[in-house]
């Protein structure tokens, strides 16, 4: 199996996009509700990731 | 009230859920499939799928269970349910040898969490799988 080398970045996106796409099938009843949850869910875990990263950077200063 | 009935007919359970949860366990988004909501069941297999194929080719390793403080206790007994929660997926890769020591670097360490979280969105999958198949969900 090939060796797989990521970023930060890269890894903690990937994570959000595969995690909201399960929050969002399993938490809504329509379609239609399940990908706006879904693209919230990813939307809130990018603003997180950034918020956090900001957060470590100052405080390790 | 004609809808109101066909809703509440579609909501009852018509087959048992042990199979469908067994299934959605062993093969992520295996139960949706056995209830024939396909689209779904294929969207939960290629997430929890990817996702642990990524683990392991970030070369995560493996929680086993391990005693010592309470701390630990939690974190990898946890963790190692979270891994075993990926069904075939995680016995296939111990079967075939996968054994990736816990080394330092955060490609390794983000690798672990993958393994982990994907066993974890199974585990979400199969709470789904037995909330349609018991009618309380449809």
């Amino acid at each position: 199996m090939p060796k797989l080398s990521v970023t930060h970045l890269e890894a903690t996106l990937l994570f959000a996009l595969f995690s909201s796409i399960v929050l969002g099938i399993v938490t809504r009843k329509t379609d239609h509700e399940r990908l706006r949850y879904g693209i919230r869910c990813f939307a809130y875990f990018v603003v997180a990731l950034f918020a956090v990263g900001w957060v470590m950077y100052l405080a390790h200063g | 009230m004609a809808n109101a009935s066909a809703t509440a007919s579609e909501a009852v359970p018509s087959r048992s859920w042990v199979p469908v949860v067994i299934l959605a366990w062993l093969v992520p988004g295996g139960g949706h499939f056995l209830l024939k909501r396909y689209g779904r069941g294929g969207l939960l297999l290629l997430s929890v799928a990817v996702m642990f194929l990524l683990g392991l080719m970030m070369r995560g390793p493996m929680f086993h269970p391990q005693s010592g403080d309470l701390l630990t206790v939690i974190i990898y007994y946890g963790g190692f349910l979270a891994d075993l929660a990926g069904g075939l997926l995680y016995f296939l890769s111990v079967w075939l040898g996968y054994n990736q020591p816990d080394v330092a670097g955060h490609v390794h360490d983000y690798g672990a969490k993958f393994l982990v979280g994907a066993g974890l969105l199974n585990i979400l999958a199969m709470v789904d799988a037995w909330e349609i198949a018991t009618g309380k969900k449809n």
